[in-house]
């Protein structure tokens, strides 16, 4: 029989017919390999899904009309679309802005596309529903307060067409919505219906645009759509890029700060169990010792239960982890995460690392058992 | 023949206790010594000195050729490994290890594991059928015979015995006297440690102790 294979033999047959001591050890490996991969997969996601996040909540590029005219053509918005590069865009929402007279008072109407503003709005808060049939609209809390409008309330208001004639139509509201934003105080319709009452179709006020990317790649692309589509002008949302880096940088310490203090505490684990396993033992070294095994034997021995633990330990954390970045991922952004080669890897790194460093002192203290007591019998 | 063991001078003192004191004491090669005394006079103490996992606090202690007074601790192990063969009063077992795996670990140490050899090893203390249970599983008289077979599975120069029938009845120790008979007739080296007159009879020579001296050392008549 060769050396290496008698060796997994003596490391195998201890950890697996002893498992009832090494089960703590295992356990500790286990947590902490578990929370190291959540805790890095969540990492590893934060910046994506975060700033997928933050874009939702709001636009990072909004096209204005060029020069003095006060709307754009969405013709010339899609060509600005066009040059952002593939698979960067997380999406482009149009808004109108016309005024509209309920009793003779002036109220912003909103046209814009619904269901990219709900998508892209998941926070308004609404009572009743997003508009579906002809002719509803949804009105903002402020409105809804002073007009007693509600869901279901229906309300006449005049349009001043484009030729500046005056016509009046019955609308119902589907919901109200209460944003904590300017909505508060508008009237939100689709965009569709806006064409069809005022005229002017294909056009917008502006183009709220969801860019993927950080600000260097923002303003080259800010540039680039200027000087390839005149008829627009780009303007960069600054604040809401500054917030997702704070909240992110915020959120990555965190995670630091959570992982290191497992890892610690993995090790307390592993060193108190492995020296408990040392002290019981002794008598075992010291039998090792009198018949002949060198020290280096002794702690090859300790440290292969040590690896085989971490081993174990690792993979079972490996699954463990994914599960439980699954559902941080599923509670915190409703979205899955998927497994990364590399977090895998760096996982069953630190397992080991951590297991055999944690395991080093009091290996290292049973190379201190006297031969002698074997003899003596205590 | 040559010694195979040369104490000289030897003394070992534990802070205030002196073990032992001035001993000589040559044994040849092929000898059976029995080492007998009262509770504390020294034996065990002189078990470690001989088995190298004790230095003397002072004197001279040659094994086979070798000044082992004077080597370091990696030395002494690998002397522990090649020449000596340790029989124990507790007959200390890996727990987790069957029988003939605990044979195995002895060679492994040693040099190979061999598990056709260790098989025949248990064979030969009449183990055979045992060779795949735990030491749990053994009996006291069984747990010995293991013991004495892991002893003898790298052919040491001399064996060294502590009380090895201390915790067994007459039948386990007759069994143990019989392969301790046949160790001899094959010319090994055997140094026992006993309280007992009777397996202390079985040796070619008696060498008491008292109070860490030695007080007599003769030949049994045959
Ligand atoms: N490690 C030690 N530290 C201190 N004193 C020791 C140590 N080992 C042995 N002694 C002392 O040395 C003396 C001899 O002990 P030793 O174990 O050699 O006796 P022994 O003849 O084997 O006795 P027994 O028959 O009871 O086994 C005793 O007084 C003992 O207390
Ligand atoms: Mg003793």
């Amino acid at each position: 029989m060769t050396r290496r294979r008698m060796f997994f033999k003596m490391v195998m047959s201890s950890l697996i017919r002893r498992r009832s001591r090494m089960l703590v050890a295992l356990l500790a490996v286990t947590i902490g390999a578990t929370v190291f991969l959540g805790m890095a997969s969540v990492y590893y996601d934060i910046p994506q899904q975060m700033g997928r996040e933050m874009r939702a909540y709001g636009a990072n590029m909004v096209l204005v009309p060029s020069g003095s005219e006060g709307l754009l053509a969405l013709d010339e918005a899609a060509k600005a679309e066009a040059s952002v590069p593939q698979g960067k865009l997380v999406g482009a929402t149009p808004f109108r802005y016309e005024t509209m007279y309920y009793h003779l008072q002036g109220l912003t109407v909103v046209g814009t596309n619904m269901d990219n503003v709900r998508k892209t709005s998941p926070y308004w808060q609404i009572q009743g529903d997003w508009p579906q049939r002809e002719m509803e609209v949804m009105v903002g809390t402020d409105i809804s307060e002073n007009a007693r409008l509600y869901s279901g309330s229906s309300f006449e208001m005049e349009i001043v067409q484009a030729d500046g004639k005056r016509e009046k139509k019955e609308f119902r509201v589907s919901g109200v919505v209460r944003s904590g934003g300017p909505e508060d105080g508008f009237v939100l319709m689709p965009l569709a219906l806006m064409e069809k009452l005022a005229g002017n179709e294909g056009k917008a006020s502006i183009v709220e645009m969801s860019i993927a990317g950080n600000s260097a790649e923002l303003e080259s692309l800010a540039e680039k759509i200027q000087h390839e589509v005149p008829a627009v002008t780009p303007r960069l949302v600054k604040r809401i890029m500054n917030s997702e880096a704070s909240v992110l940088g915020k959120l990555q310490v965190l995670v630091y700060l959570v992982t290191a203090i497992v890892l610690f505490l993995t090790m307390i684990g592993v060193g108190t169990t492995m020296m408990t396993v040392v002290m019981e033992r002794r008598k075992e070294i010291g039998l090792k010792k009198a018949i002949g095994a060198e020290n280096r034997s002794i702690v090859g021995e300790f440290l292969g239960e040590s690896l085989a633990l971490a081993i174990v330990g690792g993979i079972l954390g490996i699954f463990g982890g994914y599960f439980f970045s699954q559902a941080v991922s599923m509670s915190v952004f409703g979205r899955s995460v998927s497994m990364h080669v590399p977090i895998v890897l760096l996982t069953m790194v630190t397992s080991l690392a951590v297991t055999v460093l944690a395991s080093l002192m009091p290996v290292l203290r049973a190379t201190d058992v006297e031969p002698s007591i074997v003899l003596r019998g205590e | 023949m040559a010694n195979i063991l040369e104490l000289q001078d030897v003394c070992m003192t534990f802070g205030q206790v002196k073990a032992l004191q001035d001993i000589n004491l040559s044994v040849r090669e092929g000898e059976w010594v029995a080492i007998m005394g009262s509770s504390g006079s020294g034996k065990t103490t002189m078990m470690n000195i001989i088995g190298c996992m004790n230095k003397a606090t002072s004197g001279t202690v040659i094994l086979d050729g070798e000044k082992i007074s004077r080597l370091n601790a990696k030395d002494l192990t690998a002397i522990r490994r090649d020449k000596i063969g340790l029989i124990f009063q507790q007959f200390f077992l890996i727990s987790y290890l069957t029988a003939v795996e605990n044979i195995m670990v002895a060679q492994y140490y040693h040099s190979m594991a061999d598990e056709q050899e260790a098989l025949e090893a248990l064979e030969r203390v009449g183990l055979g059928h045992r060779a795949r249970h735990l030491p749990r599983q053994l009996s006291g008289g069984e747990q010995q015979r293991l013991c004495i077979a892991r002893a003898l599975i790298n052919h040491p120069k001399i064996i060294l015995a502590d009380e090895p029938t201390g915790n067994l009845d007459e039948a386990n120790q007759n069994a143990v006297m019989d392969i301790f008979h046949q160790l001899h007739k094959q010319g090994s080296t055997i140094i026992v440690v006993t309280h007992s007159p009777d397996v202390g009879s079985h040796a070619d020579r008696i060498v008491r102790l008292e109070f860490g001296h030695m007080v007599s050392d003769g030949e049994k008549k045959a």
